[in-house]
């Protein structure tokens, strides 16, 4: 904590990198789209200029709470540091999407401390289980206990809020041996009547925990039913996907879709295929805070898109 | 005890083999001295009979035991996985770092297992 580690991060990293930074680090990139195409606008600091509704809504991932190993021995206190930049906002987002991975075990203990820690921030959660909820001796029941009143199946769910419609979706049950995350059937069939009624024009936002298009199958890193939750969505004019899973930021657009993942509050894990596996990724313990985070979404005035604003929480 | 092992020997001996296994299973912790008894070969390679989960991948990704063999997985990694049989024959529990699960083969197949939490993951226990 002592040793700013930040200060050398930013130096000496060419374009290249930079970009590549953009891509899948945990640099804070404000994300803008136009007609569809997203560029980045600029780095945190400029992304206070972006007008906003005063609708904006956080997400948070894979706070791990109860992950005590080599890559970060205290999950939930880096947790409890997420919290205090969320207290610390100067405007008080909406309310707060976790993508999953609340726990690292599913053990009482763990959902107790999650629920502490984010109660403090005072500001309404919603949530979508990893497959690390779930591995409690009922597997699955202790979080739909907690979080599963009024939600369908294994905990998915839609709400509106602001013109938007959010949909909380569950790709993390029932798992097929060598596949990816799984909807399933009765989530898919329900999601499509779920939009029959929404317009067009209607800002869509999906939440799940495994990102729903594949992004890197060797590691398990897409969702096997995903392109048929993607195929009903595509009539629609804006449509924006959050996920986590990855503990990595990852950005990409197709059509009218951006598809972000956002960082873990937990330890970070590598990038594609450049370890052999996809397990906690121990770094110096100065740079662990740059490689965590959350991300502020705001929804910006008149047609335009979701703006994301990535933060570490060494920033 | 004694009395027991030497009961089960010539229970054993009367029926055929098996029968004789249903018996030593129903009997639980004597499965042990009757498997012993029976197959030599299983008891000195008991301690190969270990599949290790290390970096995402179960290792031997195939294992070639007797009837009647336990097997033991052992979790290497510092997240947790599972092993769940593909036709549910057996699942174990979230299995955290340096947990293990033991699963006894009391019959001939071959059983495919995957990880709960990471299906990507995939072996295979061939028991004959």
């Amino acid at each position: 904590m002592a040793n700013k580690g930040l200060d050398d991060h930013g130096q000496g990293i060419g374009r290249r990198e930079v970009l590549e930074c953009m891509v899948w680090a945990g640099t804070g990139v404000l994300w803008a789209m136009s007609g569809g195409v997203p560029h980045s606008v600029g780095l945190i600091g400029e992304a206070a200029a972006a007008e906003s509704t005063g609708f904006t809504f956080l997400q948070m991932s894979d706070s791990h709470v109860g992950f005590d190993k080599k890559a970060n021995p205290d999950a939930l206190g880096t947790l409890r540091e997420a919290v205090a930049k969320v207290k610390a906002m100067p405007m008080k987002p909406s309310f707060i999407i976790h993508t999953g991975d609340i726990t690292h075990l599913s053990k009482p203990e763990e959902f107790d401390n999650a629920d502490k820690v984010f109660g403090e921030t005072g500001v309404q959660m919603h949530w979508v289980p990893g497959e690390h909820d779930l591995i409690d001796e009922g597997q699955g029941k202790a979080y739909m206990e907690r979080y599963g009143k009024g939600a369908k199946g294994a905990g998915w769910y839609s709400f509106d809020d602001h013109g938007v419609h959010f949909v909380g979706l569950v790709n993390v049950v029932d798992l097929k041996a060598g596949g990816l995350g799984n909807l399933g059937a009765e989530q898919l069939a329900w999601l499509e009547a779920d939009l029959k009624g929404k317009s067009n024009s209607t800002p869509i936002v999906v939440f799940a925990h495994i990102p729903l298009q594949v992004l890197y199958k060797e590691w398990g890193w897409g969702t096997e039913d995903g392109t048929q939750a993607l195929t009903l969505l595509k009539r629609f004019g804006s449509v924006t996907i959050l996920n986590g899973h990855i503990h990595q930021l990852a950005q990409k657009v197709e059509g009218n879709m951006t598809f972000h993942t956002a960082l873990s509050t937990a330890f970070p894990q590598p990038a594609p295929g450049s370890a052999p596996s996809p397990g906690p990724m121990v770094v110096p313990s100065d740079q662990l805070r740059s490689m965590l985070g959350l991300s502020t979404v705001t929804v910006l005035q008149g047609n335009k898109p979701l703006a994301f604003v990535d933060k570490t929480l060494a920033g | 005890m004694k009395y027991l092992n030497s009961h089960l020997r010539s229970a054993a001996a009367r029926f055929v083999p098996g029968r004789a296994l249903a018996i030593a299973m129903l009997l639980g912790p004597a499965v042990g001295a009757m498997v012993a008894f029976g197959t030599v070969a299983a008891e000195e390679t008991k301690d190969a009979n270990v599949v290790t989960i290390d970096n995402f991948s179960f290792g031997p990704g195939e294992l070639n035991v007797a009837v009647g063999t336990t097997v033991k997985f052992i979790n290497h990694d510092d997240i947790p996985h599972s092993v769940v049989e593909n036709n549910k024959a057996f699942r174990s529990k979230a299995l955290d770092t340096d947990d293990a699960y033991s699963y006894t083969f009391a019959s001939a197949g071959t059983f495919s297992y995957f990880c709960g939490l990471h299906p990507k993951m995939v072996g295979k226990i061939i028991v004959k």
